[in-house]
């Protein structure tokens, strides 16, 4: 409970943000800065969907503020013409934090990496998404450290050798999806570097959310991490490892949807074949249940192997913001001290003072 | 105490003196530091001049009745302008063995001994190790002793409510306030009136406090072993409205001020810390003026949202102690590279580490100085009283947003919980501290662009165009810019100027002249501090002059830039002290830069110096022999 009354969500995470009637292109995004990430990195295809997709949005250009942290990725500011803040490892979330609640007019967005939010930058990931924030976190998930050539990250799987661990690495990885939904993210999405169409929808109503969202982009790091997520992209069995979530619809996969996502004997979710199961044993998927069990469960659907891959829209729930929330307790306060006529020099003066008179008066 | 004899009405002597110093002592939950504010606010509002020191442990509740859990609170009030909390209390109340063991050296010979005997029960004896009773052998002899079962007093007092025979005792530390305002004259409606408030929402305990208060004021005037009282006169100030304020108090104050002055919201990104969340939980309350604030995950959270709302536009203001410090730093440096207004309040406590965490030292002086990779200059400003953390806020302020950076305020763990009256300023006489954002692009090459480095020619300041701005997008952060142009470059002869650049911003940062107090004009030692030692510092110059000896003293307010005449200042005295609660970080500053042979003085005891102790060192150094 709070004294004032937190206003509900109910509008978009855009709403208070001025638009603009003047059609945009992608190019109106595009800054005058020389890209300079390694031919073939996947930060690439998500700048072009970025780009693309922001003049849908038709929002004032001044208006839109991307802050990142240290990495790869967190370059990408540079490269779009809107404000921009390339601040330090890990705190990114912060800078917007500040600006999310002192700002309502502006669209944030959090450009991080694996290395950036889930190691050096964890707590301030954590926090931001259970306080709400109206912010949008576009976490790329490449599995290695790239701009310090090559170490392993706290998504790489565990026996990977890098640089720094040439015996393979003991680290057990996070799964980002599962860490954002624990740590009670309001809006948690996933998609893959290459897939415009599924980036941008999950783009679309990450940034229509009104509160934090957290979308994983899968990402390729040629350099270092080479491949990482070729299963995903091409050979026969993409379509037997790639689940797409669709909102309402009963989960299913594979080609002709072969597969399902059914409940397992432990309580969780697990695979199969429609066929052996029947259609009514496939899971509808429910992105706005308050409860966030089935959401969780499938972002365990499968370890870091990727056997069944899972992307889409996982959760998206209204939820108070804590911008909002702010704000609102700013302007109560302001309007009752405006009715009781609260000034500076009241506030000074307090209530118990005394008079100093001029010395002669003081004489006794 | 000088003091002048007189016969009050009842028959008793009636002192007059000009100053006396109290301490009340007890055991951590025994209320001491309610009761020293209590009674603060009654010599406040009668107008003495006043100064306080509430020490007390940073647990809790250590365990009851031993050592570590005593807490005490020092007050010092008097007829005429006074500079320190005291050296020695004249009056000591210990409602325990224990209080009574912690303090009893600090008391003089001929003192007065205030003692609750209630608790000098063979138990506590024992927790503190005493091996006889003081109340019985003859250890207290040096003293004027009164011995005053206050518990059962104040049990006996309360017998009436029904209260619990427990819950009774606990009003025994109004009983002790309510004796010491019989005995110094002071009135008894304001302390009841703030009991009335202070329990509104149990009037139960509002009245059993009240009765408590009432039956130690009763009982010094009704019982003999009180022979005399004492009166302080008011003190005569300079003209004015005054209040009692304490150094984080002003602090937040003077940034609502800050905030009035500059017509700029208020962001506090914060995380709590000893000795500084007063400053916070303060700010806290003043939504009503525009101000936000944000209790983050951590420390970095704290300054790096205080940040983000500073490049959206609002004055953003962090608040910490020492090693809250050290996780700010990397944010302070992305601010100095940013170049953005940043308000950083220091509430220094006794370190390294955790150190001692309510407890004051001055030791972050070079950590606000040079504590960051890189050559990354910031400014200082230290306030050198409780009352003076308002001004030196709008100060702050003022170089933050005049010059684009973040700026370190140090004040202390002394001042940040000690009190003084306070000249409440005419909101009309504050400075205007207006901001004008930039709204048009800026290239000298007339090509329609913005170059956010582009600087303002006379402070070196950069343009502050805030996001909502059309047409002047663009990016900022870490990396190196190019001068002017503000994108990334890694060209060797542009990162060259733009270290120097930065560095001659914060070197060319408008500061008042150091002025000197030397009334002979023939002093030949001069003593030079910084932040709160101010007080005792003054107090032993008077010391020192009153001995009829000649002492000139200085006082840094500006640590970073220094004031521009502080090298002719330490050059033209034969003798240079500085004392500080450190191990001489401002002198190793000031030999380093004026090639002067500054001599330290240093303390670093989690206390601050008393005047005896400097006035002690003066007087050695007018007679040619320094400190080691």
């Amino acid at each position: 409970m709070t004294a004032t009354d937190l206003p509900t969500p109910g509008v978009g995470g855009l709403d208070l943000v001025p638009t603009t009637d003047a059609p945009q292109k992608a190019k109106d995004y595009t800054s005058d800065q020389e890209v300079r990430w390694c031919p073939g990195c996947g930060d690439y295809a998500v700048l072009a969907s970025v780009r693309s997709f922001l003049p849908e949005l038709s929002l004032k250009r001044e208006n839109i503020v991307f802050v990142s942290g240290i990495g790869c990725s967190s370059r990408f500011p540079y490269y779009l013409d809107t404000y921009g803040m390339h601040s330090i490892h890990g705190r990114a979330p912060t800078i917007a934090t500040g600006l999310a609640v002192t700002r309502p007019d502006l669209s944030v967005w959090v450009v991080t990496g694996d290395g950036d939010a889930l190691s050096i930058g964890g707590n301030h990931l954590i926090h931001a998404l259970r306080r709400n924030m109206n912010i949008t976190i576009l976490l790329f998930n490449n599995r290695i450290y790239g701009l310090t050539k090559g170490q392993y990250s706290p998504t790489s799987e565990t026996g990977k050798v890098t640089k720094s661990t040439p015996m393979g690495s003991i680290d057990a990885p996070f799964n980002p999806v599962s860490l954002a939904l624990g740590a009670e993210a309001t809006f948690v999405g996933r998609a893959l570097d290459s897939d415009r169409k599924g980036l941008t929808e999950v783009l679309r109503q990450a940034a229509a959310h009104r509160g934090a969202s957290l979308v994983e982009i899968f990402q390729d790091c040629p350099i270092f991490n080479d491949g990482s997520f070729d299963v995903l992209r091409k050979g026969d069995d993409v379509a037997e490892r790639l689940i797409k979530l669709v909102d309402g619809e009963p989960i299913t996969f594979g080609n002709d949807g072969e597969y399902g996502v059914v409940r397992s004997a432990t309580g969780g979710l697990e695979v199969a074949k429609v066929a052996d199961v029947g259609q009514d044993a496939v899971v509808v998927h429910r992105a706005g249940e308050e409860d966030p069990t089935q959401s969780f469960a499938l972002s365990r659907l499968s370890d870091q192997d990727l056997t069944h891959t899972v992307t889409g829209i996982f959760r998206k729930v209204d939820r108070p913001t804590y911008d909002d929330g702010a704000r609102a307790q700013v302007a109560a306060a302001t309007e009752q001290a405006q009715q009781r006529g609260d000034d500076l020099q009241a506030l000074l003066s307090g209530r118990d003072t005394w008079a100093v008179l001029p010395e002669p008066e003081n004489e006794q | 105490m000088s003091t002048d004899a007189a016969v009050g009405p009842a028959g008793r002597e009636v002192r007059q003196t000009h100053r006396v110093v109290i301490r009340f002592a007890g055991d951590s939950g025994d209320g001491m530091q309610l009761t020293g504010d209590r009674f603060t606010s009654e010599a406040a509002a009668f107008g003495n001049d006043l100064a306080t020191l509430p020490n007390f442990p940073a647990e809790i509740r250590a365990p009851a009745g031993t050592l570590p859990g005593v807490s005490s609170f020092q007050l010092h009030f008097a007829d005429y302008d006074i500079l320190t909390p005291g050296d020695r209390p004249d009056v000591l109340v210990a409602m325990n063995p224990a209080a009574l063991k912690a303090n009893l050296k600090d008391l003089p010979h001929g003192g007065i001994l205030i003692l609750n005997t209630d608790e000098f029960t063979k138990r506590n004896l024992a927790k503190v190790g005493y091996e006889s009773n003081p109340l019985e052998d003859d250890s207290l002899e040096p003293y004027t002793t009164h011995q005053v079962a206050m518990a059962t007093l104040t049990r006996g007092a309360l017998e009436p409510t029904g209260m619990s025979k427990k819950d009774a005792e606990r009003a025994k530390n109004m009983f002790a306030l309510g004796l010491l305002s019989w005995m110094y004259h002071r009135g008894t409606e304001g302390t009841e009136q703030f009991l009335r408030e202070k329990f509104a929402k149990k009037p139960d305990l509002a009245e059993a406090n009240i009765l408590a208060f009432r039956a130690g004021w009763n009982y010094g005037e009704t019982t003999e072993s009180f022979a005399v009282t004492y009166e302080v006169a008011p003190a005569r100030l300079a003209e004015g409205t005054y209040r009692q304020i304490t150094g984080n108090l002003a602090l937040a104050y003077g940034v609502v001020a800050a905030s009035q002055q500059s017509k700029l919201p208020v962001f506090l990104g914060t995380y709590p810390i000893t000795p500084a969340s007063d400053v916070l939980h303060e700010l806290s309350k003043h939504k009503g003026m525009g101000v936000t604030t944000f209790q983050a995950e951590d420390e970095i959270a704290g300054i790096g949202a205080a940040l983000g709302a500073s490049f959206g536009g609002a004055l953003g203001v962090t608040s910490t102690s020492g090693p809250g410090v050290a996780l700010k730093s990397e944010t302070i440096g992305l601010a100095v590279a940013l170049e953005l207004p940043l308000l950083i309040l220091d509430v220094q406590r006794g370190g390294p580490s955790t150190g001692l965490p309510t407890k004051t030292e001055q030791a972050d002086l070079l950590q606000a100085m040079y504590g960051r990779n890189g050559e990354a200059p910031v400014p200082i400003i230290a306030p050198q009283s409780p009352a003076d953390c308002f001004d030196a806020a709008l100060d702050a302020v003022r170089m933050a947003l005049t010059y684009r950076t973040p700026v370190f305020l140090l004040s202390d763990g002394a001042i940040a919980n000690g009190s003084e009256p306070w000249r409440i300023p005419d909101v009309a006489t504050l400075p205007d501290l207006s901001v004008t954002f930039a709204t048009e692009a800026n290239a000298p090459d007339g090509s329609g662009e913005f170059w956010p480095y582009l600087r303002d020619a006379d402070t070196l300041a950069r343009p502050w165009a805030i996001p909502g701005t059309a047409g002047l997008e663009h990016r900022i952060g870490g990396l190196e810019k190019a001068d002017g142009r503000g994108t990334i470059s890694y060209d060797p002869d542009n990162h060259d100027r733009m270290v120097r650049l930065r560095q001659a911003k914060i070197d060319g940062i408008e500061v008042p002249d150091l002025t000197v107090d030397d009334p002979t004009g023939d002093a030949e030692v001069l003593v030079l501090g910084w932040g709160s030692s101010y007080g005792p510092i003054g107090a032993a110059c008077r010391r020192v002059r009153a001995a009829g000896m000649s002492v000139a003293q200085a006082h840094l307010r500006h640590l970073n830039p220094l004031p521009r005449n502080v090298g002719d200042v330490l050059r033209s005295y034969r003798r240079v002290i500085v004392p500080e609660m450190n191990l001489g970080q401002l002198a190793m500053l000031l030999r380093a830069k004026f090639l002067v042979d500054a001599h330290s003085y240093t303390k670093v005891a989690g206390l601050p110096f008393q005047a005896e102790e400097l006035a002690g060192v003066l007087t050695d150094a007018v007679k040619g022999d320094l400190p080691a």
